[in-house]
C-alpha cells in the first residue's frame, strides 16, 4: 500500500512539473534536430558540434528575443518513416518551434513533405537533393547548404575552361549520384556544346567494385573524369584508379572530394591535382573563417569539417530569422527567412524567395597532399548565388505557391 | 583480348573477400543450422581489427601476420557469442536463434562505433606489393593477383580440413545428421563451438585481407550481408566449393555487368540467384533438403480455440481504451499509436505466414513496401485519389505475392527462406535503381490522406478501423477452414497431402493473404508519413517483422501483434538514448534467452504452471 | 466381380537399385489383405507408390478399372483410398477430434472457406468417426500429448474419414500393447465386414496376420515370393527360409494359432 501511495505521489510530482515546466518568461526557444547520428555518424558529429558550438555564442550574447535557444537532437535511425514521427513528437509534444537537420536527402523530402502537410516550418540544413526547393519545394521549407546543382555547376565552370573534350562520369546508383551527373552534364553542356560523355559509370551505393569501374572507364578513354562518389567508395577508386594509373595525364572533377569528412580518410593516398569542392579549414588566414575554425578548435581540439560549419550557419540562420520574425509562429517564420539576410563565417548569404535556397557558396580548389593529408590548393569561395538558375527557370521548376 | 583477361583477373580478385566470408557463413549454417545474421559484423570486426594491428605491427610480415590475427580474434569473438547468446538457445524453436544474431548486430554496431569512431579508415597497402604487373598490355594490381592465388589455398586448406581430418568428418557428420554425431559419443556442443570459431574467423579473414582493397566502415555489415546469402544460396547451402564457385560467378559476372550494363549492377546479382535456383533449386552443389528437417521443431504449439466471452471482452475494453487515446493523451501518442497499429498488422501478416503457415520468409518487407509504393505510384502518376490508392496497395502487394509465393513455394525451409529474401531485394534493388519511375533513394513525397482524414486523430480512427480490422480478421482466418488447412499442411504434409489437402496451393494461398495485408499496411504507412522510399521494402525492414514475430512468439496466435507493439514502444523510448543500438541488443538478446518461447508463448507457459499445479499431469 | 485394386508390374529402382520389382497383385471387395515381409523388403514403398507419394519406375495401380499411377496422394485420397502411415503422421497443433475433422472437410472440399468456424464444422461425425476407434474420450486433447497406440487409431479415424473403399494400413499396430493390437484389428476387420470396404495392410506380428488377413503376401527384396491363403503362406517353403532369422518367432506364432 504504501509504495502505491508513493508511486501516485511520485506520478503526481512529474505531472505538476511537466505542467509547472510549460510557463515561464525566460522559457527557451525550442528547435527540433533530426539527424541520423548513428547511421551518418561522420557527418552528423562534426555537425552536432557545430551547432552546440553556436548556441553557446547565441545564449552568451543574451539568445534570441531574449529567451535562450535550445536545440532538441533526435536520431532517425536513418528511417524516413521514423524521422517522420520523430518530426511530429517534437512539433506536438516538446515544444518546438520549427524543425531542422537531416544528411540524407531522402530525409530531407520525408520531412519537408510533412511540414508542407502540417504547416510547420523546416530548414533543410545538409540535404543536397534539388527538388527539395524545386520539383517538390514548398512553403515551409528551406534550404541552407549549396545544392547539389549550385556545386555540380561550380565544376562544370572550371570544366569548361580546359581542352577536354571527352567525358567519363562515375556517380553513385541513386537519387544524388544521378541529380550530380545531369547536373554536371547540363551546366557542362551549356558552357561548352560540344563535349562528350563517351561513358556514365553507376557503382552501386557502398557496394562499388573499384576494379572493374577503373577498367570500364580505361576502355572508354576520356580526356577528363567527373566524380561523384564519396564515402568508401570514393577511397577504392581513388585507390584502384591510383595503381592502375586511370588518372595518369586525365583531368579529373571531384564533387564534394575536397570535404575533410571525404578527403581526410583517404590519408595520403588523396589524389593529387584533381578539381574539387570541400572546405579549406586550414588555409584561412583571416576574417570570419578564420575566426570560426579558431574558434571550433579551441572548443573541441579537433579540425571542422563542412558539416561543422552547416551546423554553425543553420544555428546563426534561425537565430536570425526569429530575431527577424519577432514570434515563433510558422507564419511568421515563414516571413523571417524569405529574403534573410545572415552574416556567416564564409560571408554575407541570403535566403532567397524565389525558392526558399539560401545563397551559401563551396569552396573550388586544387587537391594535393601535404604533410600525409589530402587539402585543397588554389581555392577560391563561389558565392552561390551565381550559379543558380535564372529566375524564370526557377519559377517553372517550383509549383505555385 | 588483354582487356577481358584483365577483367576476368578483376573479378577473381574479387572472389576472395567475398568467398571467404561466404564460407564462413555456409559452414555455420551446414554444421548448426544457424542462419547466422550477424555474420556481416564479424566480417566488419575482421576489417577494423586488422587495420588496428597493421598500425602497429610493421611490414610485410606485420601484414600478413595482422591478418592472419585478425582471422583469430574475430574467431574468438564468434566463440563469445556462441557460447554467451547462442549455446542457451539451441533448444528453442527453429530459427529463433537468427533473432539473437540480429541482437549481436545491434551489439557489434555500437562497440564498433565506441572503439574505432565513426570515420571510415583506409586499409593500408599491402607491402611489397604496391604495384601493378602489365598482363598483355593492361595493368593488373599485384594484390590482385596474390588474392586470386590464395583463395584456392583458402579452398584447399578447408577441403584438407573437412574431408581428411577426424573433425573434418565430425563436422561433415553433423550436416548430414546432427543425431548421429551425438550418437557417436561427441559433445555435439563443443562441435558447434568449434565450427563457429572457424566460420567468424573466416569471415574475419575476408574482412581483413579485403582492406588494401577498401578500408573498414560502420556500414560494411549489412553492406555484405546480401551478397554472402546470395553465394551461399547459389553455391548450395554447406557446400564450400560450391561457395567458391558462386562467389567466382557472382564477381566476375558483376565485373562485366559493371562494363556493359553499368546501370544495373544491383539487380544483376539476384537475377543470376533466381535463374540459378529454377534450375537447380538447392543451389549448384547443394543437396536437397530432407523433409521436415527445417519444419516446425522443439513442441507443437498449443490447440487454438476462438477467444472466449472473456477474452472477447477484455479485447473490446481495450479498444475502447484505445480509442478514448486521443481524448486523454497528447497528440503525439495518437501519432505513437498509429505505428504502432501499422506495424503490428505487418508483423500480424508475416506471423501468420511464419506462425500458421510455417512458411519463414526473410522478405515480407517487399508486400509491406510494396503495397506503399503502389499506393504512392497512383498518387504520383495518376493523381489517384486516396480511397483508389489505398484499395490498389494490398491488390498490388497481393499480385507480387502470387509471383514470388509461386517461385518460392517449389523450395522449403531455408532454400525457401532465402529466395524470398532473394527476390525482395530484387524487387529493392529495381526501386532504387528505376528512379526514372520510382524515384529512387529519393523516393516518393506528397502522399497524404484524402481531406476528412488529414487531421492526426482522423486518421488514428482511420487506422485503428483498417489496421485491427486487419488483424481481427487475420486472427478469424486462423480458426477458420482455411486456417485449419493451414496448420495441417505445416504439422504434417504428409498427412494432409494424404487426405486431399494440396498443400503447396494452400501456402501459396497463404502466402498471398500475407501479402495483401502486408499491402494494406504499407497503405495506412505511406498515407500517415505522407512518403515512401526504398528503405520501407530493405533487408532491415523484414528483419524487423522476423524479430517481432519471434520475439512475441511463434507459436501463439497473438505472438506477433504483441511483440510488435513491444518492441515499437521499447524502440521509440530507447532510442532517446545515445548508445541505443546497444542497449536495444542487449535487450532483444536478454529476452532470446530469458524467454525462448517468446512474450507471449513464455507468459502463457508460467501461467499454465501456476494453474496445473496440484493437478496431475501426464 | 472386378478387383478394386488392381496392381501390374509395379517396380521402384532408387539410384540402380531395385527396391520394388515387378509387383503385381488384386485386392477384392471386401477383402483383408496382408502385405508382409522382412524389414526393408519394400512394403512401404510399394505403399507409396500405390497412393503417390512415391512415383512408380514402372508398373501400374488400378482402382476399379481406372489408372491411378501418377497421381498425387490427395487425389488418389479423393478417389477412394485412405492410408494410415508407419510412423504416424498427425497434426500434432490440433487437438484429436481436430484431426477428424479437418479430413471431414477436406471431403467436404471447404478448404478454403474462410467465413465460418472451423472447430464447430462436422463435428458429431468426427466424433462418431473417434467412437468408432474407441477415442471419443479423449477427442479434446492435444494431439501431440497421445499415447503411440492411440496416435495410430486416431489415424485409422481419419483414413474412414472420407467413407473410402480401400484402406491402406502401415503397420497399424506397431507400438501397441498385444492387447490393443487384437482389438485394432478387430475393429479394423468388423469396419471392413460392414461396410464392404477393402483393406490391404502390412505387418510384423504374425499372431494379428494370420488371425485377421484373409489373404497374405510375402514381399521379399522387393519381390512379391507368395501370395495366398493363411495356410499356403505358412506353408511355402520360401516364405520359411525367408524367415528362417525370425524364424522361431515364425513357428511359435503358428503353433500358437494352430492351439
Amino acid at each position: 500500500m504504501r509504495t502505491t501511495k508513493r508511486w501516485i505521489a511520485a506520478i503526481g510530482a512529474t505531472v505538476l512539473s511537466v505542467v509547472a515546466g510549460s510557463a515561464g518568461a525566460a522559457d527557451p526557444i525550442k528547435i527540433g534536430e533530426i539527424n541520423h547520428y548513428k547511421r551518418m555518424a561522420a557527418f552528423a558529429e562534426p555537425y552536432k558540434k557545430g551547432i552546440e558550438l553556436a548556441l553557446d555564442e547565441v545564449n552568451g550574447a543574451g539568445g534570441v528575443l531574449d529567451r535562450p535557444l535550445e536545440f532538441i537532437f533526435r536520431d532517425d535511425q536513418g528511417k524516413p518513416g521514423e524521422a517522420v514521427k520523430i518530426a511530429e513528437e517534437l512539433m506536438t509534444r516538446e515544444g518546438t518551434v520549427m524543425l531542422t537537420g537531416t544528411i540524407l536527402s531522402n530525409i530531407g523530402l520525408a520531412i519537408s513533405s510533412l511540414a508542407a502537410e502540417k504547416g510547420y516550418v523546416y530548414l533543410a540544413s545538409e540535404p543536397l537533393a534539388d527538388s527539395l526547393v524545386w520539383e517538390k519545394g514548398n512553403k515551409y521549407t528551406f534550404r541552407l547548404r549549396a545544392s547539389t546543382y549550385m556545386q555540380a555547376a561550380m565544376l562544370a565552370e572550371q570544366a569548361s575552361k580546359t581542352d577536354a573534350k571527352t567525358f567519363a562520369t562515375i556517380a553513385p546508383n541513386y537519387a544524388y549520384g544521378k541529380d550530380a551527373v545531369a547536373a554536371f552534364k547540363k551546366a557542362l553542356t551549356a558552357l561548352k556544346p560540344d563535349v562528350e560523355f563517351v561513358t556514365e559509370q553507376w557503382p552501386a551505393l557502398f557496394k562499388i567494385d573499384a576494379g572493374a569501374e577503373v577498367q570500364a572507364i580505361e576502355r572508354a578513354k576520356p580526356d577528363a573524369i567527373y566524380n561523384v562518389t564519396f564515402g568508401g567508395d570514393l577511397a577504392k577508386f581513388v585507390r584502384e584508379g591510383t595503381t592502375r594509373g586511370l588518372f595518369e595525364g586525365r583531368d579529373v572533377y571531384g564533387l564534394l572530394t575536397g570535404e575533410p569528412e571525404y578527403i581526410d580518410p583517404l590519408k595520403d593516398e588523396a589524389p593529387e591535382g584533381w578539381t574539387v569542392t570541400g572546405y579549406p579549414w586550414y588555409d584561412f588566414e583571416d576574417g570570419s573563417n578564420k575566426a570560426f575554425v579558431d574558434a571550433y578548435m579551441a572548443e573541441y581540439d579537433e579540425r571542422p569539417g563542412i558539416g561543422s560549419l552547416v551546423g554553425y550557419m543553420t544555428v546563426q540562420s534561425i537565430a536570425a530569422a526569429i530575431e527577424r520574425a519577432g514570434a515563433t509562429d510558422a507564419d511568421s517564420l515563414i516571413a523571417g527567412f524569405r529574403g534573410l539576410d545572415v552574416d556567416t563565417p564564409v560571408g554575407k548569404i541570403h535566403f532567397r524567395e524565389q525558392d526558399h535556397q539560401a545563397t551559401m557558396g563551396a569552396f573550388v580548389g586544387t587537391t594535393t597532399v601535404k604533410d600525409g593529408a589530402g587539402i585543397m590548393v588554389d581555392w577560391v569561395y563561389k558565392d552561390g548565388a551565381d550559379y543558380l538558375p535564372s529566375d524564370e527557370e526557377v519559377a517553372k521548376l517550383r509549383p505555385a505557391n | 583480348m588483354g582487356l577481358f583477361i584483365a577483367q576476368l583477373l578483376t573479378g577473381l580478385a574479387n572472389a576472395a573477400a567475398l568467398f571467404l566470408v561466404a564460407s564462413g557463413l555456409s559452414l555455420i549454417f551446414g554444421v548448426t543450422r544457424i542462419v547466422n545474421f550477424a555474420h556481416g559484423s564479424f566480417y566488419m570486426l575482421g576489417a577494423f581489427i586488422g587495420y588496428s594491428l597493421m598500425q602497429v605491427l610493421p611490414g610485410a610480415i606485420g601484414f600478413w601476420s595482422s591478418i592472419l590475427l585478425a582471422g583469430l580474434a574475430v574467431g574468438a569473438i564468434g566463440v563469445i557469442v556462441e557460447l554467451l547468446v547462442l549455446r542457451p538457445v539451441y533448444r528453442a524453436p527453429e530459427l529463433f536463434q537468427l533473432v539473437a544474431t540480429f541482437g549481436v548486430i545491434l551489439v557489434i554496431q555500437d562497440l564498433a562505433l565506441m572503439i574505432w569512431g565513426a570515420e571510415d579508415v583506409l586499409g593500408p597497402r599491402a607491402p611489397g606489393l604496391k604495384g601493378i604487373v602489365r598482363i598483355m598490355g593492361e595493368p593488373v594490381p599485384q594484390f590482385d593477383l596474390a588474392l586470386i592465388a590464395i583463395t584456392p589455398f583458402v579452398l584447399f586448406g578447408l577441403w584438407y580440413l573437412i574431408s581428411r581430418t577426424r573433425v573434418g568428418i565430425l563436422v561433415r557428420a553433423a550436416t548430414q545428421d546432427r543425431e548421429m554425431v551425438g550418437a557417436l559419443g561427441v559433445n555435439q556442443s563443443w562441435l558447434f563451438t568449434g565450427v563457429f570459431f572457424l566460420g567468424a574467423a573466416l569471415a574475419g579473414l575476408g574482412g581483413a585481407i579485403q582492406l588494401p582493397k577498401g578500408g573498414a566502415d560502420l556500414l560494411m555489415d549489412f553492406n555484405i550481408l546480401a551478397s554472402i546469402f546470395v553465394v551461399v544460396v547459389i553455391g548450395g547451402m554447406g557446400s564450400l566449393p560450391g561457395a567458391y564457385i558462386a562467389a567466382v560467378l557472382i564477381s566476375v559476372l558483376n565485373v562485366f555487368g559493371v562494363a556493359y550494363i553499368p546501370q544495373s549492377t544491383l539487380v544483376l546479382m539476384f537475377v543470376v540467384m533466381a535463374v540459378v535456383l529454377t534450375v537447380r533449386p538447392y543451389g549448384l552443389l547443394g543437396r536437397e533438403e530432407v523433409a521436415g528437417e527445417h519444419g516446425q521443431v522443439g513442441e507443437p504449439e498449443k490447440p487454438i480455440k476462438p477467444a472466449g466471452n472473456l477474452a472477447r471482452g477484455l479485447v473490446a475494453l481495450l479498444l475502447v481504451l484505445l480509442a478514448c487515446l486521443p481524448f486523454v493523451a497528447e497528440p503525439f501518442f495518437t501519432i505513437l499509436a498509429t505505428d504502432v497499429i501499422v506495424f503490428c498488422l505487418f508483423a500480424a501478416s508475416l506471423h501468420f505466414l511464419l506462425g500458421l503457415g510455417g512458411m519463414v520468409s526473410f522478405g515480407h518487407a517487399a508486400y509491406f513496401g510494396g503495397g506503399a509504393y503502389v499506393a504512392a505510384l497512383l498518387v504520383n502518376y495518376a493523381s489517384a485519389p486516396m480511397e483508389l490508392a489505398f484499395l490498389m496497395a494490398p491488390i498490388g502487394a497481393g499480385l507480387l505475392a502470387v509471383i514470388i509465393g509461386w517461385l518460392c513455394l517449389r523450395l522449403s525451409g531455408v532454400y525457401f527462406a532465402m529466395l524470398t529474401l532473394a527476390l525482395a531485394q530484387l524487387v529493392w534493388s529495381l526501386v532504387f535503381q528505376w528512379d526514372e519511375f520510382t524515384g529512387g533513394d529519393d523516393g516518393l513525397v506528397d502522399i497524404w490522406p484524402a481531406e476528412y482524414l488529414s487531421d492526426t486523430t482522423a486518421y488514428f480512427y482511420f487506422t485503428m478501423v483498417v489496421g485491427i480490422g486487419g488483424i481481427l480478421l487475420l486472427r478469424h482466418m486462423a480458426h477458420t477452414p482455411f486456417g485449419y488447412a493451414l496448420r495441417a499442411s505445416r504439422d504434417s504434409a504428409r498427412q494432409a497431402e494424404a487426405t486431399g489437402i494440396h498443400t503447396k496451393r494452400i501456402q501459396w494461398v497463404a502466402f498471398t493473404i500475407a501479402g495483401v495485408f502486408a499491402g494494406l499496411a504499407g497503405a495506412l504507412f505511406v498515407f500517415s508519413k505522407g512518403s515512401v522510399f526504398p528503405v520501407e521494402l530493405e533487408i532491415a525492414k523484414s528483419f524487423d517483422g522476423l524479430i517481432v514475430v519471434f520475439l512475441g512468439g511463434v507459436k501463439t496466435l497473438s505472438g506477433g501483434v504483441v511483440g510488435a507493439a513491444s518492441l515499437t514502444v521499447l524502440q521509440d523510448f530507447i532510442t532517446r538514448f545515445e548508445y541505443w543500438r546497444l542497449a536495444l541488443g542487449l535487450v532483444i538478446i536478454a529476452v532470446v534467452i530469458v524467454a525462448p518461447r517468446g512474450i507471449v508463448g513464455s507468459i502463457r507457459a508460467i501461467a499454465e504452471q501456476r494453474f496445473s499445479r496440484g493437478e496431475v499431469e501426464r | 466381380m472386378s478387383a478394386v485394386l488392381e496392381v501390374r508390374g509395379l517396380t521402384k529402382s532408387f539410384g540402380g537399385v531395385l527396391a520394388v520389382s515387378n509387383v503385381s497383385f488384386s485386392v477384392a471387395k471386401a477383402e483383408m489383405l496382408a502385405l508382409i515381409g522382412p524389414n526393408g523388403a519394400g512394403k512401404t514403398t510399394c505403399f507409396n507408390m500405390l497412393m503417390g507419394q512415391l512415383p512408380a519406375t514402372a508398373g501400374d495401380v488400378l482402382l476399379h478399372g481406372e489408372v491411378i499411377t501418377g497421381m498425387p496422394p490427395r487425389k488418389v485420397w479423393r478417389r477412394g483410398i485412405g492410408r494410415t502411415f508407419q510412423i504416424t503422421a498427425t497434426y500434432a497443433s490440433m487437438t484429436v477430434v481436430e484431426n477428424v475433422q479437418m479430413a471431414l472437410l477436406s471431403h467436404h472440399k471447404r478448404l478454403f472457406d474462410v467465413r465460418r468456424f472451423a472447430h464447430r464444422a462436422y463435428y458429431d461425425e468426427a466424433m462418431q468417426l473417434l467412437e468408432l476407434v474407441g477415442m471419443q474420450t479423449q477427442s479434446e486433447r492435444a494431439c501431440a500429448v497421445l499415447a503411440y497406440g492411440d496416435l495410430k487409431r486416431l489415424e485409422l479415424a481419419i483414413a474412414l474419414a472420407h467413407d473410402p473403399q480401400l484402406l491402406l494400413m502401415d503397420e497399424p499396430t506397431a507400438g501397441m500393447a498385444p492387447k490393443e493390437r487384437i482389438g485394432l484389428m478387430q475393429l479394423t476387420a468388423d469396419i471392413v465386414e460392414e461396410r464392404q470396404i477393402s483393406a490391404l495392410f502390412t505387418e510384423h506380428d504374425m499372431d494379428v496376420v494370420f488371425s485377421h488377413a484373409h489373404r497374405v503376401m510375402v514381399l521379399n527384396r522387393g519381390e512379391l515370393i507368395a501370395n495366398g491363403s493363411v495356410e499356403d503362406v505358412r506353408s511355402d517353403a520360401q516364405v520359411q527360409e525367408v524367415y528362417l532369422g525370425g524364424g522361431s518367432l515364425f513357428n511359435e506364432v503358428a503353433e500358437g494359432d494352430h492351439a
